[in-house]
């Protein structure tokens, strides 16, 4: 049954990129919306739109009855999560699901099996995707030597009920692994009441690569990787396809797992399979996977010409994929950077505030999806993403010199935004040669931060002469 | 005697314990010294402490926990 009427869960950027694939679809749209974004562009672009609590995300976009309530009084017929919110939550998919709705997303035994690091590590194994060497379970001390020795070293020592980067400690050899393992199960004991310990091998100098797929629950083909590395405290900050760094064999073999990965969960709507690439050995390992779109989705339908989130919309409304995996082709080179409403000069300290200018880049091969006009209001209450720059072109080199184009093109003002980041790293020496790791932008950030702050002084400068 | 109020010094939402989980940093009727934290204001998923300007009892909360507050709205009042 096709989606007539549909409901989106979520605000910002996404909620607007969803409500233009519904509206190209003829489906009609209904905005659900806090206090704090009565006056955002998704509830203006929306046909409907229903306020659904105060600001704070648990009173309203976090609030599952009120958002089936919402969908019932409109008549929506199907709910789109986004990402982030409720998007990975098992639960709301079968309340959505219960209340005779369409959740446009997996079924929630997929988001569960998933969602638990545990069991979609076995699901990996069992479909022949490498995963990180180490223990699918605790261990004790004599389990722990036995295991060191199989997977060699650096290791890292984790405590079972840690998290957040709390009680890890590395070995590098097994001299200093059999000082660490007492005092970590020590520390885990005293700290969390658990002294349980975990091993994982080290992969160092990683580069995060990963795997968009496309399930309609018989059949999954994949959309070729993205390359995520440049990453601030695990969060990314630009994203390109394809991942320069990836052997043709190579790339064909981890889009092969990925596949036989979602296959073997029955996969049904859009995800990605995150991995850990070891340019060296030219080693990949399965770390996760996401059970929804995600926010560099765009880089993707810039190099195959797929639009992801419609498809989302007609696997999820009752259609078959309508593409057939040889008919996936990739074209050119794609880089998104991320706007964030912070100001990278004062260690991206967070920056709500209200959009005064806005000029948008344009030109071939350009797009901006973003959640501003001039005027908006930013919130503090939620994420700092304000939207996204997207460039292609033919190749790495070519979009680079776009991207390094349009960003001196756009201007947001009123709020700092990460832009002066991107600029210095658009122009970057390592960047240029894709020379990255997912810890390199940290160290660069350490030796650079403030130069970024002479460039946005002197942007700002620039814009009040003109 | 005289009093004084805290300011939230970024718009956010005010929280008044350190998790969710855990008691509040201060009550009424509690004595702060100049840089005791009071609560907490989140903004765009980072927290941020609220420290005391002033040494004193505090009288009242001006902000519930988990309140959305304004840059400069008064969380708190002081007697010095």
């Amino acid at each position: 049954m096709a989606i007539r009427k549909l409901l989106v869960a979520n605000r910002g950027e996404i909620a607007v990129r969803i409500i233009r694939a519904a509206h190209e679809l003829g489906i009609e749209t209904v905005q659900v919306y806090s206090l704090a974004d009565a006056d955002s562009l998704a509830v203006r672009l929306a046909h409907e739109a229903v306020p659904i609590g105060p600001p704070q995300a648990s009173k309203s976009y976090l609030n599952i009855p009120v958002i089936l309530e919402a969908a019932h009084r409109t008549g929506a017929d199907a709910i789109h999560p986004g990402y982030g919110f409720l998007a990975e939550n098992a639960g709301f998919a079968e309340a959505v699901g219960n209340a005779g709705l369409i959740f446009v997303g997996p079924c929630a035994e997929a988001i569960r099996l998933m969602g638990d690091k545990v069991a979609a590590r076995q699901a990996a194994q069992a479909a022949g995707v490498p995963t990180v060497p180490g223990t699918d379970d605790r261990v004790d001390h004599a389990e722990a030597v036995e295991t060191v020795k199989r997977i060699g070293f650096p290791v890292m020592i984790k405590a079972a009920a840690g998290g957040g980067g709390r009680g890890i400690r590395i070995a590098q050899d097994m001299k200093e692994f059999e000082r660490l393992m007492p005092q970590a199960s020590a520390e885990a004991l005293a700290a969390f009441g658990d002294g349980g310990l975990y091993l994982e091998r080290v992969i160092e100098h990683a580069r995060h690569i990963e795997v968009q797929v496309l399930g309609d629950g018989e059949r999954v083909i994949h959309c070729f990787e993205r390359e995520c590395s440049l990453q601030r405290r695990r969060q990314k900050v630009w994203e390109e396809a394809p991942a320069p760094c990836l052997p043709e064999d190579v790339r064909k073999r981890l889009c092969e797992t990925a596949v036989a990965l979602a296959a073997a969960v029955k996969y049904r709507c859009a995800g990605t399979m995150e991995y850990l690439y070891d340019e060296k050995s030219r080693a990949f390992y399965f770390m996760e996977m996401n059970t929804r779109i995600q926010v560099e989705h765009p880089v993707t339908e810039f190099i195959t010409g797929i639009d992801l989130v419609r498809e989302m919309l007609r696997i999820a409304g009752g259609e078959k994929l309508g593409i057939a995996q040889q008919d996936v082709r990739m074209t050119g080179h794609a880089i998104e950077v991320r706007l964030n409403a912070e100001d990278p000069a004062r260690d991206f300290l967070p920056a709500p505030g209200t959009i005064d200018e806005l000029i948008v880049p344009g030109g071939p091969g350009v797009r901006f999806d973003s959640m501003l006009y001039p005027g908006c209001t930013i919130p503090p209450f939620y994420d700092s993403l304000l939207g996204k720059l997207i460039v292609w072109d033919g190749d790495r080199v070519s979009a680079l010199r776009r991207l390094q184009r349009a960003l001196g093109e756009l201007v947001i003002s009123g709020v700092h935004t990460t832009k002066p980041l991107h600029m210095a790293l658009a122009h970057d020496v390592d960047v240029l040669a894709g020379r990255f790791d997912t810890r390199w932008l940290e160290r660069w950030l350490q030796e650079n931060a403030a130069r970024l702050s002479e460039t946005s002084g002197k942007a700002t400068k620039e814009v009040v002469a003109r | 005697m005289a009093t004084k109020q805290i300011l939230s010094p970024l718009p956010g939402t005010f929280y008044r314990k350190p998790a969710p989980d855990k008691p509040a940093y201060k009550s009424e009727g509690d004595k702060v010294v100049v840089g005791e934290i009071i609560g907490l204001v989140e903004v765009m998923k980072s927290f941020n402490e609220v420290k005391a300007d002033v040494a004193g009892t505090i009288m009242s909360f001006l902000a519930d926990n988990e309140d959305p507050v304004m840059a400069g709205q008064p969380l708190a009042e002081i007697e010095v």
